[in-house]
């Protein structure tokens, strides 16, 4: 081996890691697949409800509990009282995708901190913070997220914050192991060396190396809450008339299953494919990101 | 070990201790009383009961009260089953969740474990994608979607299983019910197992023992299967912990009489010590079972030390 | 004797990956006698490890091959994995590079030993076990009744590379295996561990097909050589015969890659640039939450001073401490003790105090790979030191100055806007050097600069800091346990054991008669005391 560069000659600009994890990813037809259903569907869930004819509690008396047809106009039925189940269905989509956007968020913000302020202090500190974290693991939460909404009743605002206060416990150790990790990496003491400030250390080499591993974090997150809260929902503890979501959709069919399968099926298949797509999407991301572990 | 168990044996009392004070001072800082929905009761009959019930006490007293009630064993009255304590509710319905709870952990296990081994043994091959696939699937679809469905198919247009109802536990109300509670943590476990099988399988002691001229039987069943369970072992909490939450819903969907049920019941009628009840008789339970589960794993694991 | 112990006859083996195939082993052939040693020698990427995973059946699926490799006459690549797997642990036996995690941490070792016993002896249970703590007394286990129930975890590297040993002779075997058995272990571990295998050789009568890319080991190891380069062999022959008069020039090249040439001591009465005096660092060993933590001191009041223009080489075995020196120097970890660089003291100065001082002293790690951030251009990288001491540097000097320091290590410029995973370890290396350079430093610390970087790669690393040093007039302190390398470059040297000095001197004094018992060791086991030519 010589010292000339052995690389290829075509081009002199390189390839960052951002942009060949990208370019893996876009090779991962399921990966990709799954995104493009995932836009699909928040599109239909933020701008389908102006389009569609029906308001989400307008009730056609001429069609109480019809089934999926192209003629009627309700192209997915309507319930038991006569409201078109499409409409309603990316209603209910807006309300779910908005929990999973904002107790993600939530959780990412307090984990993140938590888990960067840990890990980069370490010692003592990081000690104390993480032996909490154990207890909080250890406690039963979603039966005191239940608690919680039995108490203070169902509030939109309170199911953001009770999600996202269950699950920033994963990020926070998932981004304290990355900066312990990135800490003792030769580069960090090279930029130490250098004299480079703390702060710059912390956005220009410790935030760019952990991103990767949040980044999977977070689409491994956002179906979680949007189970969770479609769980809350399905017990009727989480959103209220005349707000509605899947978890509400789902159990009422439920009920109905028996007259109105459908009922049950249309809120259920778009919960199940978001789901879907969003697990597709993290492990295709976590391939892309790290493709040691294929 | 036995020490090491006592140890952390300790530790759980004040995670319990949190979970305690947690839901007890939630339920006191509640908007109204246990009382309030009921027609207006003559203020002195109120005052009786809430004498009997010692909610006239100082809040302090109070909790110290419930503590030394909870060591007896008496999680106190239920304010809207009658006749009946906290108690003799959780003792009615514990024997029925733990069954479906415990079948549906050995079925995730008896059907992960194998999928997963099988799926790493034959890795990038149909079966491996075909159980991948599915797991995948199996994840997606969250339980209370599953419960229905499965009454939907197997009980109303097959009519092969009964679609809800306890029967005493006969063996067809079990079926939908375990499985519909298993089918998740199948799919997780099975991907676990073939996460860490795929990397034991890789890893430089299993070279060591393939150049010893061991047969790929024993090679697999003697030296990969232990380390490769480890990382489900660990699992194993979490995986509980998912199957007691999932069995509210599921003991909800198919009229089951078991713990679930009542907190849920509890829960939509404001029972407030019976929530609280389950809840306490729920973290106990699930800090129970993770010291069970990390005893396993240092059973397992000769690497682990036990003096700290 | 007629015919060989073991024939590989025109091997090829090729790689099936998605992208295409990769030839790892074209056309090679050679053959081991009964009891002889043949080494194998390379470097990384030179497929002489492809062979006998071959010959064990151990090649990964994907793996396509020709030609044939008959042991005793019989074609290993035709035989059926049953009857492979009879020849494995018992006639053919392997040991291995990874020590630390080639046995199964969850059995006992006597249980692995034993397992091959019982896979081709039909020794079951404590029918074995005598048999299990002889061999392991044979390689020189301590206490080998209470040892054969240890776990791996409980056992040193060296002493887990043992049992791998008495693992793969339980049987006895005619053809022992050795794919570096030695590279993860310390100097004088390895001594032993060769030792070890030499003695055993002579008693079991076995060949030996040694694996390595240490010429030195080759040296006093083999009976014969093969030397491979990508996939090819390109020369074999006696030892003694292909050292003195090496044929090929690939052959040639490894052997003048061993570290060369000598540096002249600079005048007894020039300028001290860094000083130490009583130097100490102490690790907490057990962070405790509420109770004071236990410490270990890993530098234990060290003295030292450099002048300018010297090398002072620090040597010794992982866990001396060498290492913790250095970091210590550049304040880079707390310490107690005084340090000085020209005449400001560096003890006690705070981050900021620090910062105008960084630009003077500079540093080079081990790592090619973890010590340059993969998520910045290598004009980045090597730029963000004048980010911080020069800051009035316009964007377009700054990327003048980078492109200077870039042919300083002789790099094209042009790679500057690449990123580190597209480098391979020596250019990796030569951007960390030159992101030092950069600032124009006076001093620089080298920690183990060549460590990581295959033999010939590390004769022009080393050629690069000589001809720096000259060029820029550098001071540099050398962290290396590779004593040859050391010898080349410094002019002071350090013996360093358990966070202490045990031995210095200058360089050709110390190498030529070193004092202490522990030098010599080091020295010994280097194969340093026989052929200081």
């Amino acid at each position: 081996m010589t010292s000339t560069p052995t690389t290829s000659a075509a081009s002199a600009a390189g390839d960052s890691l951002g942009r060949e994890a990208w370019r893996r990813l876009r090779q991962n037809k399921a990966a990709m697949t799954s995104l493009w259903l995932l836009g699909a569907i928040t599109l239909a869930c933020v701008a389908g409800p102006w389009l569609t004819p029906w308001g989400l509690a307008d009730v056609d008396w001429n069609a109480f509990g019809v089934a999926p047809t192209l003629d009627g106009g309700h192209w997915l039925g309507t319930d038991a009282n006569g409201r078109d189940l499409l409409t309603r269905t990316l209603h209910g989509g807006r309300v779910s995708l908005s929990v999973a956007v904002v107790a993600t968020l939530v959780s990412l913000v307090i984990g993140v901190l938590y888990g960067a302020v840990a890990g980069y202090l370490g010692g003592r500190v990081d000690n104390l913070m993480m032996r909490f974290v154990d207890i909080l693991y250890s406690l039963p939460f979603m039966f005191l997220v239940i608690l919680l909404m039995v108490v203070f009743g169902r509030n939109i605002l309170l199911i953001y914050a009770a999600i996202g206060a269950v699950e920033w416990l994963d990020m926070a150790r998932i981004v304290r192991g990355q900066t312990l990790a990135l800490k003792r990496r030769e580069f960090i003491e090279a930029a130490h060396a250098l004299g480079v400030r703390d702060r710059k250390i912390v956005t220009r080499h410790l935030i760019p190396n952990a991103i990767g591993p949040v980044i999977v974090y977070v689409t491994l997150t956002v179906p979680k809450v949007i189970l969770l809260e479609s769980f809350l929902s399905f017990l009727g503890l989480g959103v209220q008339e005349p707000l509605t979501s899947w978890g509400v959709l789902i159990s009422e069919g439920t009920d109905m299953m028996q007259t109105a399968p459908w009922m049950l099926l249309v809120p259920s298949v778009f919960l199940a494919l978001t789901l879907f797509c969003l697990n597709f999407l993290g492990d295709g991301l976590r391939d892309a990101l790290d493709p040691k572990t294929r | 070990m036995l020490s090491y168990a006592f140890k952390r044996l300790l530790q759980a009392i004040p995670t319990l201790l949190i979970v305690i004070t947690l839901a007890f001072f939630l339920m006191r800082v509640a908007p109204g009383g246990p009382f309030d929905g009921e027609r207006a009761l003559p203020p002195d009959i109120e005052a009786n009961l809430m004498a009997a019930y010692h909610l006239d006490e100082p809040l302090p007293q109070q909790y110290l009260r419930y503590l030394g009630d909870l060591l007896q064993g008496d999680f106190g009255p239920s304010f809207k089953y009658k006749d009946f304590s906290v108690t003799d509710l959780i003792q009615q319905g514990f024997p029925v969740s733990l069954e479906i709870g415990g079948l549906a952990i050995l079925l995730a296990l008896a059907l992960g474990l194998p999928l997963g081994v099988i799926a790493a043994l034959k890795r990038n091959s149909a079966v491996d994608y075909a159980v991948m696939g599915t797991a995948l699937a199996g994840i997606a679809i969250p339980n209370f979607v599953v419960a229905p469905l499965l009454a939907l198919v197997f009980g109303v247009i097959l009519s092969w299983l009964p679609a809800g109802g306890w029967n005493g536990g006969a063996l067809p109300n079990l079926v939908l019910p375990v499985l519909a509670l298993s089918i998740q943590q199948i799919a997780y476990i099975a991907r676990i197992m073939r996460a860490s099988m795929i990397e034991v399988l890789g890893s430089h002691y299993i070279r060591t023992a393939r150049a010893k001229g061991l047969s790929e039987r024993l090679v697999v069943w003697r030296h990969a299967i232990r380390p490769a369970l480890l990382p489900v072992v660990s699992y194993l909490g979490p995986a509980i912990a998912g199957i007691i939450t999932g069995s509210v819903v599921i003991e909800q969907i198919f009229g089951i009489p078991g713990i679930g049920r009542y907190f849920v019941q509890g829960a939509l009628n404001r029972d407030y010590t019976l929530v609280m009840g389950t809840v306490v008789f729920y973290g106990a339970l699930i800090v129970l079972l993770n010291l069970i589960v990390d005893l396993l794993y240092s059973a397992l694991d000769p690497q682990i030390r036990y003096d700290d | 004797m007629s015919q060989p112990l073991l024939e590989v006859d025109e091997l090829c083996v090729d790689f099936a990956l998605p992208q295409g195939t990769v030839p790892a082993v074209k056309r090679i052939s050679y053959r081991i006698e009964a009891g002889e040693t043949l080494a194998l020698v390379g470097e990384s990427g030179s497929g002489k490890s492809v062979s006998s995973t071959a010959a064990m059946g151990l090649l990964p699926d994907l793996a396509r091959t020709r030609g044939a490799i008959r042991f005793e006459g019989e074609d290993l690549l035709a035989a059926a994995p049953k009857r492979l797997r009879r020849l494995r642990g018992n006639d053919i036996a392997m040991i291995f590079q990874e020590p630390m995690t080639s046995l199964n941490p969850l059995h006992r070792i006597g249980r692995q030993i034993a397992e091959v016993l019982e896979r081709h002896r039909g020794l079951r249970g404590r029918a074995a076990r005598p048999r299990v703590q002889e061999l392991l007394e044979q390689v020189g286990i301590p206490e080998p009744a209470r040892r054969i129930d240890s776990y791996p975890h409980e056992l040193s590297g060296g002493q887990r590379q043992r049992v791998m040993i008495a693992m793969a002779l339980a049987c006895e075997p005619k053809l022992l295996i050795a794919d570096e058995p030695t590279t993860a272990l310390d100097v004088t571990v390895q001594a032993q561990i060769l030792a070890l295998l030499k003695d055993l050789q002579r008693r079991y009568g076995m060949a030996i097909l040694f694996i390595t890319h240490d010429l030195g080991i080759v040296r006093h190891f083999a009976d014969r050589v093969c030397v491979m380069r990508q996939g090819e062999l390109v020369e074999s022959g006696e030892t003694a015969a292909l050292f003195a008069a090496p044929q090929h020039d690939y052959t040639r090249m490894l052997i003048d890659a061993e570290p060369r040439g000598r540096k002249t001591a600079v005048a007894e009465d020039a300028p001290l640039l860094l000083e130490a005096r009583d130097l100490r660092v102490s690790f907490a060993l057990k962070k405790r939450l509420f109770r004071p933590n236990a410490y270990f001191e890993a530098v234990r009041g060290i003295d030292l001073s450099i002048r300018r223009g010297q090398t002072v080489g620090i040597v010794g075995e992982s866990g001396s401490g060498k290492s913790t020196l250095g970091r210590a120097l550049l304040r880079l970890l707390d310490s107690r003790g005084d340090i000085r660089f020209d005449d400001a003291a560096l003890d006690g100065l705070d981050a900021s105090a620090m910062r105008p001082l960084r630009s003077r002293m500079q540093v080079v790690f081990q790592d090619p790979f973890g010590s340059l951030s993969p998520r910045m251009t290598v004009g980045e990288i090597v730029g963000e030191g004048l980010r911080v001491h020069a800051p009035e540097l316009g964007h377009r000097e700054r990327d003048i100055r980078v492109q200077e320091a870039l042919r300083d290590v002789a790099l094209d410029p042009a790679m500057r806007h690449r990123y580190p995973h597209e480098f391979s370890g020596g250019q990796r290396q030569r951007i960390a050097i030159a992101r030092a350079l950069v600032l124009k430093p006076e001093f620089l610390l080298l920690d183990e600069p060549t460590s990581a970087l295959d033999r010939s790669v590390q004769a022009t690393v080393i050629e690069l800091l000589r001809d720096l040093q000259r060029r820029h007039g550098l001071t540099y302190l050398f962290i290396s346990h590779d004593l040859a390398v050391v010898r080349a470059l410094a002019d002071t040297v350090l013996v360093m054991k358990q966070g202490e000095i045990v031995e210095r001197g200058d360089t050709e004094t110390l190498f030529q008669a070193p004092r202490e018992a522990y030098t010599r060791e080091l020295m010994r086991a280097a194969f340093l005391d026989d052929d200081a030519a």
